[in-house]
């Protein structure tokens, strides 16, 4: 594992996944990533997520959204889980109650935050990354 | 019109939308911060993609008010969406009249939902024009 003065140490190394259904979500966290300089790759829903593992995509955190057609962040969160996923997944969500946040976060996830992000919390999450 | 008193009237306009309660202040801030030479229109592409987008969602919600019986949880879900879209941008206004028109979702009140949903649809609209001569005064500053 790289070292050096920076705690992210390469980004270049870090890959990351977004998974909304809101291209508005997927525009602004993609030019956080970017900002960031973390390669990443866009998913409009769990299912299309969990096609890219099983097409075996390495991915070293996931971005998930709650609420998506198709699969829902809760059943993919799972699925991947199920799977043997062992990336750190971030739940984003703007549901509110503590019910619906400790529910997503109980389907495996790693933390969970309000949507938006932002680039300040995202490196928080990316630091000590292990790649 | 000299370049200088472009931003300021740029600068005043911005403050304006802040001010009147328009925008977040933070989140507005945080597009502007995400835009360099690399996403130098990121801004208004992420506004124009928001205004392109969330005209479906209220197109939808509109729908399920028509329809019979209205099917609030449907409702729900698509507002739920639009105001996190709306979020994003610090679309502030809008934000708040989602909030009321949640609370009457909640309720399943047909008539205070048709009400808010209007007012929301007018929030919508006032800051798209808003944002628009903004924009058009950030592209004349250069």
């Amino acid at each position: 594992m790289s070292g050096g003065s920076s705690s992210l140490g390469n980004v270049s190394r870090i890959s990351a996944l977004i998974v909304d259904d809101d291209p508005v979500i997927r525009k602004l966290h993609s030019a956080m990533l970017k900002s960031l300089g973390i390669q990443f790759q866009l998913a409009v829903n769990g299912k299309e997520a969990v096609d890219l593992y099983r097409s075996g995509a390495n991915i070293h955190i996931v971005f998930m959204d709650m609420e998506m057609p198709v699969m829902n962040g809760m059943e993919a969160t799972k699925e991947l889980r199920a799977m043997g996923v062992s990336s750190i997944i971030v739940g984003v969500s703007s549901r509110c109650s503590d019910e619906e946040r400790e529910e997503f976060i109980s389907a495996g996830l790693d933390h969970c935050y309000a949507k938006p992000l932002t680039v300040a919390k995202i490196k928080s999450l990316l630091e000590g990354i292990k790649y | 019109m000299d370049r200088n008193h472009l931003l300021r009237q740029v600068a005043y306009m911005k403050n304006s939308l802040f001010d009147q309660g328009y925008l977040d202040r933070e989140q507005f801030t945080q597009l502007e911060e995400l835009q360099d030479d690399a996403n130098p229109n990121f801004v208004e592409e992420i506004v124009t993609l928001y205004y392109n987008d969330s005209a479906r969602l209220i197109q939808n919600m509109e729908q399920t008010l028509v329809n019979r019986p209205i099917d609030f949880v449907r409702l729900e879900e698509i507002l739920h969406q639009f105001k996190g879209s709306s979020s994003s941008i610090g679309a502030k206004k809008v934000n708040d009249a989602c909030t009321q028109l949640k609370e009457y979702c909640s309720a399943e009140n047909t008539e205070g939902c048709s009400r808010t949903l209007q007012l929301v649809k007018q929030e919508h609209a006032v800051l798209r024009t808003r944002l628009e001569t903004y924009f058009q005064m950030v592209r004349e500053a250069g």
